[in-house]
């Protein structure tokens, strides 16, 4: 006989909020008219994720626990990054939403399902189409993946994954211009993305085997008290590992990165790296220190290796990169293994660490990527390093701004950069992983070597006249200056966000 | 002859032990002892052209009132017991890092109130005097400034409380002295010669900042009172170490060998600056130095002989320089070195010297302030000129400076009972009284310095106010106004009786001796009457000598060719050129070889060959991103099962 699970609505409020805005976002888009569309889905999009934010300060954080059947934990850590999820969340709408003066975000494509220079796309463009689907879209995968760290249960969570990774599939495809790439990108996205899920899924099954349930809390238990089924228990956990591993990006199941994050429109590349990177930590964080950290001594080393490899191959592979967007892409990639190192640490500075550097590189991640989007030749944009040296004589403030992002994203002390990987690599010596920190600090000083050149580059280059840094909106000029702001305000000060992070890193079992 | 006995009166057993109390009365106000001519620099160089008319004036006026406010003091503190005269006043909490906590203070006491109105008077006199020198130059105003600026660091120098407020001013002196031997720098020797002395300085402060950095590192503090008391705490390795490196700091500020070779082109500079603070001041603060750091030289015999052994050197250095300057000036610089040399020798003896060098420092800065007023007041009637074999039979046409003159030239060289005589022949009897070798090699060094100084210092003389006029057709020699004149006159004055009047009453050594404590010498190697004698004979020669060749004979006109000592002294002993052979060009050299090892094997083969190394390494990887999604799922496949196959084998 089947009962009804109890559901606490008031401890997922804030996911029924995204969720419920997300879904009348897709009803306004049936009923609207198209002149009105773009402003008021940017109203209800901001708008919902500013109510869900202020629930979950208000309402959510009073009602922790483990609801609806044990799937879903609303704890500390759920709450830290869903937080942190908003309000990332909250500045990438912001930057997607650029329109330049025109009367359409400038980076999406007037008509994603026209073919690529055909006749619809031109009448599309002449009739004034617009693609606000792009705002609902982005509130779906915020629900994805606001579930995704709050997923108690493997099925849960794989749902979770689905749902944050299809709207961004769909995202990625929609570029303005060089829309083949775009189209490309898209397309690698999801099939690499399937191929993943299939992974995920096939260790998820092996788990229920070796515990009976998918629910993590059981297959803990299980770790316990079972024995001689580590032939279903081992690979399981590596399995699922794998499906979170290609999520944030780390090596050997990152090759879709540098390609995606070039492909994809600007804003939305952005979007995705600081908020994909949050959930799918999330996720980790709660399958390998709830589910499976009773069986540490088999996944640990293999994850050690794989964020050892991850910064290397992110650090190296980063220098002989020529495109903007590519750079960051590996740089993504070397910082998910910096944030693996602090996970590797476990225990609860190992949770606070990665937490603190998820936000930490999330917002610099947002504004660098849109002022990447700021950077014009021919009226597309401009990512051939070639093309931006000397802009600071042209744009100062872009120039500052983004030098001061890749000083961060270097890790330089009094940007958050440098207290997100003292906190990584001091949690990873804490618990005997020095060699991970080595390798660590020797990646980063690999890494810095890319992001100097980048800033010599800005600043004493030959000036390029076909080049052009265009004038941003508030809302683009919002985002960046909230993100540099916060990046140097973790730098001087992390200590508030530092003890934050240390009080939130608490999981429900 | 019981004046020149070297006892003193009743001692304190350890002066060490003295510790300052909370200042109290008028010493509360030493702060403004200091802020006075500082205010008076910020005005002038702030205030710009509006202050051009009153700034002089205002800068004499403020430097007027530091003397007085220190004379105030000193009078408090005269009517203290002898071993309360110890002050300190506390100004803020200066730097506070970790353990370390440096508070910003200023002690009162008896060494540095000496140093204090001497600092403040001569200074006085010499803004009167520059009131007249500067009188037409069109930066008067920040030539008063400079000056200012120069008396505010040095009393911060004197008055500090602890190592690193002495830096602030001894690094203060330091601008003010190279601003003011580049006062001139339209003039590129001038200006080059400004940043000689700026360079050679850097070296021994340097090593000032090193010691400090020892004191730190040993006693954790570098307050006087600290690393002085816990002294004794320390090894005799650290103490002799911290020991030389002041020493070398002393060597750059005071233009001791081997950092002597700044302080003759530092002549470039107007004369009053000279007089201020090539002669009277600033010069001593090495010597100031070594007797402040006493209760380190004391517990570090070795640090105390190279002090002494430096000291010797320089008198003799200094004096041989001087026999042979034909420029005024350069010969008075060289004489500063060589009587400094002997200041050095005297606190080099330890207990038995430090207050014999303080009292010859003081009678010093009379005598050869009021000598270098009286050498511009000659450049003042001549012109501008600064050779003496044109000059000769001034003391006609320049009375008031010749006889000022005169004074000073008495008291250098030791004509008894002027104050020269007091101070020099008790730092010779002390030498002498040095132990072992020490005493005979000191003693017949300040021996025969004694008889040289009178040689060179009577040519000077004679060459300048005696003989025939060697002028050149178009010059007319005049006397200075009274604001140049008054101030000599009141220098000559000191010049003769300051001996008298401080040393055989008493009233130095007692008021001295809290600081110093009181030693008695070794047993001396001569009868005191003998060397009184022979240091009365061989001054008498050299008189006699200079007075033959300079003062009755014929002097050439162009300096005739001479011996290779003759010229060897000329060039000052070949200092220049031996800095430039053994220290510039290796040095040089070592930049170039820096330079090309830093281009060749840092930047091209370490780190371009890394770069070039990861570079390859990329490209390598790199193959792998072929955009082709097939592939990349292979790798991701590969991945998996080079995974799944680790753990297999690990099991």
């Amino acid at each position: 006989m089947f009962t009804a699970p109890e559901i606490d609505y008031l401890a997922l409020l804030p996911l029924i909020v995204v969720f419920a805005g997300g879904l009348i976002g897709c009803l306004l888009e049936g009923f609207l008219k198209r002149s009105v569309r773009v402003s008021a889905q940017l109203w209800l999009t901001i708008g919902t994720l500013v109510i869900a934010l202020v629930t979950l300060v208000w309402v959510a954080r009073d009602n922790q626990g483990i609801t609806a059947a044990g799937a879903v934990t609303i704890d500390g850590p759920t709450l830290m990054l869903q937080g942190l999820l908003l309000v990332l969340s909250i500045l990438g709408v912001l930057v997607m939403s650029e329109r330049l003066g025109g009367t359409t975000p400038d980076a999406f494509t007037q008509s994603g399902v026209s073919v690529p220079g055909s006749a619809e796309e031109a009448d599309a463009v002449r009739l004034g189409g617009t693609t606000t689907e792009i705002y609902p879209l982005a509130l779906l995968a915020v629900g994805g993946m606001m579930l995704f760290p709050a997923a108690n249960d493997l099925l849960l969570m794989f749902i979770a994954l689905e749902v944050l990774s299809l709207p961004l599939y769909i995202l990625s495809g929609l570029a303005r211009r060089r829309r083949l790439l775009s189209q490309e990108a898209a397309l690698k996205y999801f099939l690499l993305g399937a191929f993943s899920s299939a992974f995920f899924l096939f260790g998820a099954v092996l788990l229920y085997g070796f515990a009976g349930s998918m629910r993590l809390d059981v297959i803990a238990e299980a770790i316990g008290t079972e024995t001689g089924l580590d032939g279903l228990l081992i690979p399981g956990i590596l399995l699922v590992a794998t499906g979170l591993l290609f999520k944030i990006g780390a090596v050997p199941f990152h090759s879709w990165t540098p390609d995606v994050y070039q492909g994809a429109p600007t804003p939305v590349t952005g979007f995705m790296a600081a908020c994909t990177k949050v959930a799918a930590f999330g996720a980790m964080l709660r399958v390998f220190y709830v589910g499976v950290e009773a069986a540490r001594l088999d996944w640990q080393p293999i994850l050690a290796a794989v964020a050892a490899i991850t910064m290397v191959i992110g650090a190296v592979v980063s220098i002989v990169q020529t495109d903007i967007k590519r750079i960051l892409a590996y740089s993504s990639i070397a910082h998910a293994g910096f944030i693996l190192t602090g996970l590797l640490a476990l225990e609860q500075v190992g949770a606070s660490s990665t937490m603190f550097y998820l936000a930490a590189y999330g917002f610099m991640t947002v504004p660098a990527f849109a002022l990447v989007a700021l950077v014009r030749s021919a009226g597309s944009e401009a990512t051939h390093v070639n093309q931006w040296a000397g802009l600071s004589r042209r744009a100062p403030w872009m120039a500052a701004a983004f030098s001061f992002l890749l000083l961060a994203f270097a890790g330089i002390p009094l940007t958050s950069g440098f207290t997100g990987k003292f906190a990584v690599f001091a949690a990873a010596i804490a618990n005997d992983y020095a060699w991970l920190a080595v390798i660590g600090v020797l990646a980063s000083a690999v890494t810095a070597y890319i992001y100097f050149k980048l800033i010599v580059l800005l600043y004493f280059g030959e000036s390029r006249t076909d080049t052009v840094v265009v004038t941003p909106s508030a809302l683009t000029t919002f985002a960046v200056v909230c993100g540099v702001l916060v990046t140097l305000g973790l730098g001087v000060a992390p200590a508030p966000v530092l003890d934050l992070a240390a009080n939130a890193a608490q999981f429900l079992r | 002859m019981s004046v020149l006995e070297t006892s003193v009166g009743v001692a304190l057993a350890d002066p060490s032990a003295v510790t300052a109390v909370e200042a109290t009365g008028t010493s509360a106000l030493a702060w403004l002892v200091i802020a006075l001519p500082l205010l008076g620099a910020a005005l002038l160089l702030v205030g710009g052209r509006v202050t051009d008319t009153f700034g002089p004036l205002l800068a004499t006026a403020l430097s007027w009132g530091s003397f007085v406010l220190g004379a105030l003091i000193v009078v408090q503190l005269y009517g203290r017991a002898a071993e309360d005269r110890s002050m300190s006043v506390q100004l803020w909490d200066w730097v506070s890092a970790g353990e370390l906590s440096v508070h910003a203070g200023l002690l009162v006491d008896p060494l540095s109130m000496a140093f204090v109105l001497l600092i403040t008077f001569v200074g006085s006199l010499i803004h009167v005097y520059s009131l007249g020198y500067m009188a037409n130059d069109p930066d008067k105003r920040r030539f008063f400034a400079y000056l200012n600026l120069f008396v505010a660091a040095m009393l911060i120098l004197v008055l500090a409380d602890s190592y690193l407020v002495l830096f602030v001013g001894w690094e203060g002196v330091g601008l003010a002295s190279y601003l003011l031997i580049g006062f001139w720098n339209h003039n590129p020797a001038y200006a080059s010669a400004a940043n000689k002395a700026f360079v050679v300085n850097r070296i021994g402060d340097f090593a000032l900042i090193i010691a400090m950095a020892y004191m730190l590192a040993t006693f954790g503090a570098l307050d006087f009172a600290t690393v002085h008391g816990s002294a004794g705490s320390a090894t005799q390795t650290t103490l002799t170490i911290i020991g030389l490196l002041l020493l070398a700091g002393a060597c750059g500020k005071s233009a001791q060998f081997p950092l002597q070779s700044w302080l003759g082109d530092a002549m470039a500079g107007p004369t009053p600056v000279s007089a201020l603070i090539h002669a009277a001041t600033m010069v001593t603060a090495g010597v100031y130095l070594v007797a402040r750091s006493q209760a380190i030289y004391d517990l570090t015999p070795d640090a105390r002989l190279a002090v002494a052994v430096v000291g010797a050197i320089t008198l003799l250095y200094g004096a041989i320089v001087g026999c042979a300057k034909d420029d005024i000036k350069k010969a008075l610089a060289a004489s500063t070195m060589s009587q400094i040399g002997y200041m050095m020798l005297a606190v080099g003896l330890g207990p038995i010297g430090y207050i014999y060098a303080i009292f010859h420092l003081i009678t010093h800065g009379f005598f050869k302030a009021g000598m270098f007023l009286g050498a511009g007041s000659v450049m003042h009637a001549m012109n501008d000129r600064v050779d003496m074999r044109r000059f000769g039979a001034l003391s006609r046409e320049v009375k008031i400076t010749w006889i000022t003159f005169g004074a000073g030239w008495l008291a250098i060289i030791g004509f008894p009972f002027t104050a020269g005589w007091f101070s020099k022949d008790h730092i010779i009897e002390s030498a002498f009284s040095a132990p072992g070798w020490q005493g005979w090699v000191f003693g017949l060094v300040a021996l025969l310095g004694a008889g040289i100084t009178a040689f060179y210092m009577s040519r000077l003389f004679f060459m300048t106010f005696h003989g025939k006029a060697r002028w050149e057709d178009d010059i007319h020699p005049h006397e200075s106004p009274l604001t140049m004149t008054i101030p000599m006159m009141v220098l000559a004055v000191g010049s003769l009786v300051l001996g008298a009047v401080l040393y055989p009453t008493g009233l130095l050594s007692g008021w001295l001796e809290p600081v110093f404590g009181h030693a008695e010498g070794h047993e001396s190697l001569l009868p005191l009457i003998a060397i009184q004698v022979s240091v009365f004979v061989l001054m008498v020669l050299g008189v006699g000598l200079a007075w033959l060749r300079y003062g009755r004979d014929e002097v050439p006109q162009v300096a005739p060719e001479a011996s290779f000592a003759t010229r060897a002294a000329r060039q000052d002993l070949f200092q220049d050129e031996f800095n430039e052979q053994f220290l510039r060009r290796p040095g040089a050299a070592l930049v170039v070889g820096l330079e090309t090892a830093d281009k060749d094997v840092v930047d091209n083969a370490m780190v371009g060959g890394t770069s070039r190394g990861l570079a390859s390494l990329a490209n390598v990887v790199r193959q792998a991103q072929n955009g082709f999604v097939r592939s990349y799922a292979l790798t991701m496949l590969a991945g998996i099962v080079a995974i799944l196959g680790a753990v297999w084998v690990i099991q």
